[in-house]
């Protein structure tokens, strides 16, 4: 599996570590209330189709990177970096 | 007094295997410089006035005659040489990382196969031509790999040099095995 980092260009899988779900890029506000904390420290979608990734380019750039993935073809479509959705 | 001689990690290193030759590289100061958020113009109107060099772009190096300058990962770079600057220091975190790293260059006619048994790397010419840096994986070692004219030289943390070492001689020694198989006649 090659992952196209936006810096480094495309990489092989062992550069790589997964975190999992890219909703954690869009914490709540403060004063969110325990419902919606309580969605977004533990209810997670588990799509099959495409999906939205953080994976950590830690043997590369070192940048986090948002990657788009279809879980049922393991084709990567897409990655950009996730200072660019989340800020640096 | 006691005279105390300063050593490298890979001090005298000079391996010889077929066609291939790995030596040690002596870098001189190596500066980490990582510029502040927004500061990036001003950091390479910086080196510039200091180095002759701008900031390089992602897999990018500069060279002058002061020194040479590699990216090395998301918005940081490695200054090789020269001292920086007060003016660089004020856009940019600087570490001098000299003792932090070990260099070696591996050249020779083959040099390419000898290291893809290692990185996952792309290293053709087409891809990753001269002047080029990548970081990568080595084995299990992390490292820094830049192209050059005539084959690749690569930094990795003083603590992992020997790993290394003994990683890119292994390499070395299975590909000038294989030249020495002869070739079955047609």
């Amino acid at each position: 599996m090659l992952i196209p980092c936006p810096l480094c260009g495309a990489r092989e899988l062992r550069e790589f570590t997964p975190k999992g779900s890219a909703v954690t890029l869009h914490r709540p506000g403060e004063d969110a209330g325990p419902e919606v904390w309580h969605d977004y420290l533990h209810l997670r979608d588990n799509p099959a189709g495409p999906s939205r990734e953080l994976w950590w380019h830690g043997a590369g750039c070192g940048a986090w990177l948002v990657v788009e993935r279809n879980t049922l073809t393991h084709e990567v479509t897409g990655a950009h970096l996730a200072e660019e959705e989340a800020g640096p | 007094m006691t005279v105390l001689t300063p050593q490298g990690p890979l001090e005298g290193l000079d391996l010889h295997h077929g066609n291939l030759k790995l030596s040690a590289v002596a870098l001189g100061r190596v500066s980490w410089i990582a510029p502040y958020p927004g500061t990036e113009t001003a950091l390479s109107h910086a080196l510039q006035a200091a180095c002759s060099m701008s900031f390089p772009g992602p897999g990018e190096s500069r060279e002058s005659t002061a020194g040479r300058i590699l990216w090395s990962g998301r918005a940081q770079a490695l200054l090789i040489g020269p001292q920086p600057s007060a003016a660089i220091e004020k856009c940019a975190a600087v570490v001098d990382q000299t003792d932090g790293w070990a260099a070696m260059r591996l050249t020779g006619y083959g040099a390419a196969r000898a290291l893809a048994r290692l990185t996952p790397l792309d290293l053709r010419p087409s891809h990753f031509s001269r002047g080029r840096t990548a970081r990568s994986l080595l084995g299990q070692v992390p490292g820094l790999i830049i192209a050059n004219e005539d084959g690749f030289e690569i930094l990795v943390m003083c603590s992992m040099a020997e790993t290394a070492r003994h990683e890119i001689e292994n390499a070395m020694r299975s590909v000038a095995a294989r030249e020495d198989i002869p070739k079955e006649p047609a």
